[in-house]
């Protein structure tokens, strides 16, 4: 079947999806977009945290047919739909219009942390929660980074200041087994004092 | 495989008719694990999403008529008042991302004897509001689970939502689990006080065939505090009516030896979670003014 839905504020459409096929492996297999990390394939883990019209859900839980006319913002889209609520004071990053601009297939596909010097992140956008991660050391090996990035970027966009046990609850959808997680409460700590001061 | 994308509640029902083989999908948090697991091959597949009646929920007079694809974050944050022990089972369940996505229809559908909100539905009192071509008809909560993963649905019926009591007095919910998040239940508890009628009611979890009520404990109780007079006196409850309802309780259960725990667990657990939380729904009830948090 076919499926169309939005991508990162762009409309997509994606051919020959089986009937049983996840969300996640559209946007890694047809898509091209492999940001969201396919781990525990059964909702455990996190790592494929998308946005699905605003909310934060497991893309290896979601049919494909499920997401037809519907919006989805992945990590390579987090960028631009950060700046984008930013610009519209902070309300709901998304834009059903498309008018907003989105992020193209292309440049999500190509998207990188890496910056074009030797500093990771120099010389790219980076959404304030994504250079946050990296300022704390909040990434080791980096598989679980794209999901805990949605989920936590979800978090700061609707409490801008929240307790430790907040940050917690809102991450508790989302596994790293490398870091312990205390540098990845550090960053989402830092990320929410960086937006209180930039009120 | 065939996707069924119905627009509406009267397409649904006529699509479920015409395949009764089709599985009904809306959070998708049980079918698609099982459809990536390769666990599960339906002919059909009926995606819910798109019918928004089934996300909605009204408040009545005496019960909420809860959408059966009302996620279970909508019901930490809207109804905690009214659905106080659904409201804290629901935040039991696995994380944020599942309980924005999985709902109590799902719950129902599945009827896992784990499935955390089966004990709170049982312990408030509920009615599953299922619907076919043929009509529609309301099935007591007690009679809804019929043995492991079944329940009282005909192959044509859809569950269109769940009418639970609202609270006219304390609740409670109590989940066994080896952490706080992303768990199936080893245990669950919940209990209902009902003042208006001076009755209480409980659900077991995941410590029988399905879920249960401890009804033998009930009894003992409903007989203890009416002959105590502890209804009108609010006074404590004796500890030795706690020990006999929490031995009831766990002589309730009819439990297995799993993965996640042993039958003789389970008894003991339940027996330990029943009295702490009649002991939490009392001291509510005698309004000692202190906050009480479900513990999960």
């Amino acid at each position: 079947m076919r499926v169309n839905f939005t991508v990162n504020g762009r409309r997509q459409e994606a051919d020959d999806v089986w009937e049983g096929e996840s969300l996640l492996y559209v946007l890694r297999e047809r898509l091209g977009l492999p940001g969201s990390k396919n781990a525990c394939e059964q909702g455990e883990c996190g790592s494929c945290t998308v946005r699905l019209d605003g909310v934060p859900v497991c893309s290896c839980l979601v049919a494909a047919g499920q997401v037809e006319g519907r919006e989805v913002v992945t990590v390579e889209g987090l960028a631009d739909f950060a700046k984008q609520r930013a610009e519209h004071s902070g309300h709901g990053g998304a834009c059903a219009t498309g008018a907003c601009g989105g992020t193209s297939l292309q440049d999500a596909r190509s998207w990188t942390a890496k910056g074009t010097d030797s500093q990771t992140g120099e010389g790219t956008e980076l959404s304030p929660i994504q250079q946050a991660f990296i300022d704390a050391g909040a990434v080791q090996c980096g598989f679980c980074t794209p999901g805990l990035l949605v989920a936590a970027d979800e978090l700061l966009e609707h409490n801008a200041s929240p307790t430790d046990a907040d940050i917690r609850e809102a991450l508790s959808g989302n596994l790293c087994r490398c870091t312990g997680y205390e540098k990845i409460l550090d960053a989402v700590r830092l990320a929410a004092a960086r937006q209180g001061e930039a009120v | 495989m065939d996707f069924l994308r119905p627009a509406g509640w009267e397409e649904a029902l006529a699509a479920k008719a015409e395949h009764p083989t089709a599985v009904p999908i809306a959070g998708g948090t049980d079918i698609m694990v099982e459809i990536n697991f390769d666990h599960r091959r339906p002919e059909y597949l009926l995606d819910l999403n798109r019918i928004t009646e089934l996300s909605e929920w009204e408040v009545g007079e005496e019960s909420v008529r809860l959408g059966a694809s009302v996620p279970y974050t909508r019901i930490m944050e809207n109804l905690r008042t009214e659905l106080p022990g659904l409201a804290l089972a629901s935040h039991t369940v696995a994380s944020p991302q599942i309980r924005n996505r999985g709902g109590v229809g799902g719950n129902l559908g599945t009827a896992s004897p784990a499935g955390d909100a089966h004990p709170a539905l049982l312990a408030a009192g509920a009615e599953v509001e299922v619907e076919s071509v043929r009509g529609t008809r309301l099935i007591p909560i007690d009679e809804f689970y019929t043995g492991v993963k079944r329940n009282a649905l005909a192959p044509d019926e859809l569950i269109r939502a769940v009418h639970i009591r609202k609270a006219d007095g304390p609740q409670q919910y109590s989940k066994v689990g080896t952490r706080n998040a992303m768990v199936i239940a080893v245990c669950a508890f919940g209990i209902a006080l009902h003042p208006e009628t001076r009755t209480v009611r409980t659900g077991i979890g995941s410590a029988a065939p399905t879920p249960v009520r401890a009804e033998a404990a009930e009894e003992f109780l409903n007989a203890a505090l009416a002959e105590g007079g502890f209804w009108d006196s609010g006074k404590i409850i004796t500890p030795s009516i706690a020990k006999q309802f929490a031995e009831l309780a766990s002589g309730a259960c009819n439990p297995i030896d799993d993965v996640r725990g042993t039958a003789r667990y389970r008894r003991h657990a339940v027996g330990i979670m029943a009295r702490r939380t009649l002991g939490w729904t009392w001291e509510q009830y005698r309004g000692s003014g202190r906050t009480l948090e479900g513990a999960a």
